[in-house]
């Protein structure tokens, strides 16, 4: 049985992710205790640039194909699963991004071994691997425990510090083949759109009010923008705010939007989603104001305040003001 | 073009969530379910493509508590056909939801599937790429914007800090949705009242859902509430107070 943990090593337009530095930190550590080797899965990319980043692993596998050159569904999984197939690793560590969340299932169903989602730890307990799942909006844990061969976990970003898999090297790259199915045409990449520019800049701003779905309607918007104000800083939000038209999506905190850590965080209606959460965690001073006590939001917050934010915002900016 | 959207009902996560005695699962006598959001994104997505283009839309969801409201609420809002699929446990790991809803789909003409990107109680890996991958056709996860061309079917695919890829797929593809280009439309209970009285829910049986590779659940267990936040009590006005003070001290 393979002791070797593999990462895959998530790229877009000729850098890797953040979080693939975070799953290469946390593999290291488990090939160290299963005694294995620590992979880096690169799928198409530059392998000699890219690798130069990637010190930290024994080794990469690289596959390429032009269908590669841009991230594929289709391709991708199919050069993942050539990738399983022929090295059985004990583990493949999959980021719980945009592409990873394509792949891990893919990889898993087609391998025919447990994949577990949204996890934020991995620890080898004994004989067996333990992953921990953040669920239901961030509101309950579980630990599922990987006890065969093989197994596959996808990882919600910001679990584990990525300078801990941060290393320069020359790891050695070994070629694998594409497989005969990487590309059916099925699906073409088109274009990659960068977001629109020319709004208020979030991450630029010291001081951020950010509005979650609790803010009820689109009417009670200037409340957080004088709250803001006072502070001298700037309105963010949650995905469903953006998604219902209230803010701009260049306002959109989180996975899909952008990440911030400014000095002043204040929250007002924000769940803590994890989705969320992956955006803001590093802000200096977090505060919290959310009616639901149990709001995974708490966890992340030093400050926090279940009171109706309706009732605590506008004494607040007035004695910001004063 | 004929749409499917497959429809999960999740926990409220708006209630308090108890653990059930063996502290490996959910207490579910208590529970109140609910459509997925992105489900209700999904659909949504699927009925403005049914209004821009003429589509059919066949929902299908488990059998099971709150299913016959959830899929009489879509026909109220737009969509053609509903159907439960029995014989098949609430329990059942994603991959075996996979398989039912595979084997439901044998028996419709469908060009489409669009799922929810996600829910919040999936531990195992999400029902879009496990669907795909069964049915040998491909899939796109975390997609905000569907537009159809023709034969061509054009994705917007997000990815962090606001950046998009636009793909391009012939049908049939399943596709994993994040958010519809509206706000999901509202069915009137009036409506959703008329339309129990008129349509009629289809049923499929799951069939063979297999078993597939899965792990177990060791411990379930709430968040350590003594590393979170220290929480300020008080009145409104006593509460600001406390707060504007943290504040302007962060601030000087
Ligand atoms: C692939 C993917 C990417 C995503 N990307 C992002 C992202 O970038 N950013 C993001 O934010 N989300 C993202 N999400 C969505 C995320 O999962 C959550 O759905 C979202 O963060 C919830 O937003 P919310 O906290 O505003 O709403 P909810 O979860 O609905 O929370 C609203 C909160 O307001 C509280 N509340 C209600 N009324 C009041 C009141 N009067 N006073 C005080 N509190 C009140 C409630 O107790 C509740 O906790 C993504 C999801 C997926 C699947
Ligand atoms: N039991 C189910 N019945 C119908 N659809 C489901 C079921 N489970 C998952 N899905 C679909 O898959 C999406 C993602 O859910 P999940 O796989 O649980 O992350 C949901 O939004 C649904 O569209």
């Amino acid at each position: 049985m393979s002791q070797d943990i593999f990462v895959v090593a998530e790229h877009l337009r000729g850098t890797l992710a953040d979080v693939t530095f975070e799953l290469l930190g946390k593999g290291r550590e488990l090939a160290d205790a299963t005694g294995g080797a620590l992979v880096a899965v690169l799928l198409g990319g530059d392998a000699a640039a890219l690798a130069g980043g990637l010190g930290i692993a024994d080794g990469v596998v690289h596959v390429d194909h032009p269908s590669l050159a841009e991230f594929n569904p289709e391709s991708a999984s199919a050069a993942l699963v050539e990738v399983v197939a022929q090295r059985s690793p004990r583990l493949l560590l999959v980021a719980n991004t945009s592409m990873g969340m394509d792949l891990a299932a893919a990889v898993a169903v087609r391998r025919d071994v447990p994949l577990v989602a949204y996890a934020t730890d991995v620890a080898l307990d004994g004989d067996a691997l333990v992953a921990t799942s953040q669920l239901y909006g961030g509101k309950i844990y579980t630990e599922s425990v990987l006890d065969g061969p093989s197994s596959v976990v996808s990882v919600l970003a910001g679990s584990f510090p990525a300078a801990a898999g941060k290393r320069d090297g020359s790891p050695t790259v070994d070629a694998i083949a594409a497989p005969a199915d990487i590309d059916t045409g099925r699906i073409e990449f088109v274009a990659l759109d960068e977001p629109e520019g020319g709004d208020v800049d979030i991450t630029a701003q010291e001081a951020l009010v950010c509005v979650g779905r609790g803010i009820q309607s689109e009417d009670n918007i200037p409340l957080a923008e004088a709250l803001a104000k006072a502070l001298g800083g700037a309105v963010c939000s949650s995905r469903p705010i953006v998604d219902s038209k209230w803010l701009p999506k260049t306002r959109q905190v989180g996975k899909s939007g952008v990440k911030v850590a400014p000095k002043i965080y204040v929250t007002l209606g924000v769940s803590g989603a994890p989705e969320h959460i992956e955006g803001m965690k590093d802000a200096e001073l977090i505060i919290a104001i959310n009616t639901d006590e149990n709001a995974p939001i708490f966890e992340y917050a030093h400050y926090g305040v279940t009171e109706d934010l309706f009732d605590v915002v506008p004494p607040l900016t007035e004695k910001l003001e004063s | 073009m004929n749409i499917v959207v497959p429809i999960k009902l999740v926990p409220d996560l708006v209630e308090e969530l108890e653990i059930d005695d063996d502290g490996t699962d959910l207490d579910r006598d208590f529970l109140s379910l609910r459509i997925n959001e992105f489900c209700d994104h999904a659909l949504e997505e699927a009925l403005q493509l049914k209004d821009a283009h003429g589509a059919t839309v066949t929902v299908l969801a488990l059998d099971g508590d709150e299913t016959d409201k959830v899929l009489y609420t879509a026909l109220a809002k737009g969509a053609d056909r509903a159907i439960k699929i029995t014989g098949i446990d609430g329990a059942a790991t994603s991959r075996q939801t996979a398989n039912a809803v595979a084997n439901a789909l044998e028996g419709i003409d469908y060009d489409l599937v669009l799922t929810g990107v996600q829910a919040a109680d999936d531990r195992d890996g999400q029902l879009p790429v496990l669907l795909a991958s069964r049915l040998g056709i491909p899939h796109v996860s975390v997609v905000s914007e569907v537009a159809i061309d023709g034969d061509a079917i054009h994705i917007k695919k997000e990815y962090a800090g606001g950046v998009t890829a636009t793909l391009r797929a012939k049908p049939r593809v399943v596709l994993g949705v994040q958010a519809a280009r509206e706000t999901p439309r509202y069915a009137p209970v009036s409506r959703v009242r008329q339309i129990m009285k008129e349509a009629e829910l289809d049923e499929v049986e799951a069939g063979d859902v297999g078993a597939g590779a899965t792990s177990s659940v060791r411990r379930m267990f709430t968040p350590d509430k003594g590393e979170g936040a220290e929480m300020i009590e008080g009145d409104a006005d006593a509460i600001a107070a406390k707060l504007a003070e943290i504040l302007n001290a962060k601030r000087s």
